[in-house]
């Protein structure tokens, strides 16, 4: 059996089925990795109570490291601490721009029709002219914005303290 | 009976049926992005009752899953309150009943952050933070839609008029909530309704709307005693399992 860090290593290859650009260790949805005994056991969270990729992620675990040689694996489902866009790596920020969907910014988004909604620069062309089109985009993490600069429609990766 | 189990119940009720009810407006909302919204929302609500439901079957110890929690139980079994099961009617009466609604689940969630059953904790804290982002949307629409036109504002008002009577039933306390206060494993809702009464007067203001004075109040729902539409959502709800038991794909 490999040790824990080895698993952890190969966790970088489970990718968001929603955001396949990001692996659930860039995402902080990976939250621990242990080996008991003959058994590897792999503790997720989910980033949203109806995340619909939870069961995809905990099957591509399981395949992933049957691939590798591991059959004993158990993944195991926490809902504590809350998961917080916090523990997104900046490698992950990273990605995350180059594929078009805004990082999120350090402040929790206040308002949906008044006030002003956070400035999220644009994944295009780093313009700050940008506006919030709705805060419920294409998937549960995602709010929708558009650039006034380039016109471009973007999805932000919404603050979640 | 087992009340920890019960009041689990009543929470995953509350998130099951108005999840669904949010689900019927996909493909049928007023603009592309307010129909997004609304099935994201649904989609968070019935994430928590996924867990709600999850966790009351393993309190309740027959090994009945959240799967068979919702699909296998009658309706005198559900103790949803009445107000959820309320049909949607137009986007301002689903706007006015989804505000009444989550004005409540916020001070709600907040409180039981603090139960000392570790995962009924661990689902509060989860769910206040999505819990936050809807009452923000429902608010905002409350007070544009209320202080809009002519119509709109007769419409959200009409609608408050109409949900009104089935507020109340949200803060009973019953032997459920006193069994668990008593043995401390949920804190004290002293305060909530009030907390409830200041959101909810702060936005009506703002709306221009006025509160009702009618101060008559409809229970039943966390009795299982529910009006006649819940039936019409557990036929659509139940459909596949009732018709296939034990279907999976």
């Amino acid at each position: 059996m490999e040790s824990a860090d080895q698993i952890r290593q190969y966790m970088e290859e489970v990718f968001d089925p929603e955001v396949p650009v990001l692996t659930i260790v860039d995402l902080g949805v990976l939250r621990n990795v242990e080996v008991i005994g003959d058994k590897c056991k792999i503790t997720i969270t989910p980033t949203y109570s109806g995340c619909p990729a939870m069961k995809t992620i905990e099957d591509d675990i399981i395949i992933l490291l049957k691939e590798k040689g591991i059959d004993n694996v158990e993944v195991e489902l926490v809902l504590a601490p809350a998961w917080t866009t916090d523990w997104l790596s900046e490698k992950g920020r990273i990605k995350l721009k180059e594929y078009g969907i805004a990082p999120p910014e350090n402040e929790v988004d206040k308002s949906v029709l008044f006030a002003e909604p956070t400035i999220v620069p644009c994944p295009r062309c780093d313009s700050r002219d940008t506006k919030l089109i709705s805060q419920f985009g294409s998937t549960a993490c995602k709010a929708h914005y558009q650039c006034k600069t380039c016109l471009e429609p973007f999805d932000y990766f919404k603050c979640l303290k | 009976m087992n009340s920890l189990f019960e009041y689990l119940v009543r929470l995953g009720d509350d998130s099951l049926i108005l999840g669904h009810r949010l689900s019927e407006w996909c493909g049928h909302g007023p603009i592309l992005e307010e129909d997004i919204a609304m099935t994201n929302i649904s989609l968070d609500l019935i994430g928590q009752a996924t867990t709600f439901l999850e966790h009351a079957g393993k309190v309740e110890g027959k090994g009945r899953s959240e799967d068979d929690l919702a699909f296998l139980r009658y309706q005198k079994d559900y103790k949803n309150l009445l107000l959820v099961e309320r049909p949607n009617g137009d986007f301002g009466v689903t706007m006015m009943r989804q505000f009444l609604f989550d004005a409540f689940r916020k001070p709600l969630f907040e409180r039981l952050v603090n139960s000392k059953d570790e995962q009924l904790s661990a689902i509060a804290a989860k769910s206040l933070k999505e819990t936050t982002y809807h009452l923000r949307h429902s608010s905002e629409w409350v007070i544009r839609l209320g202080d809009g036109t002519e119509e709109s504002h007769q419409r959200v008002q009409d609608a408050l008029d109409e949900l009104w009577k089935y507020t109340a039933e949200m803060f009973v306390e019953d032997e459920v909530n006193q069994n668990l206060t008593e043995n401390g494993i949920i804190p004290s809702m002293e305060g909530l309704k009030e907390e409830w009464n200041a959101t909810v007067t702060s936005v009506l203001d703002q709306a221009t709307l006025t509160i009702p004075t009618n101060n008559w109040e409809q229970h039943g729902g966390r009795n299982g005693k529910h009006s006649e539409h819940l039936g019409f959502i557990l036929t659509e709800l139940q459909y596949m399992q009732r018709a296939y038991p034990g279907m999976e794909w």
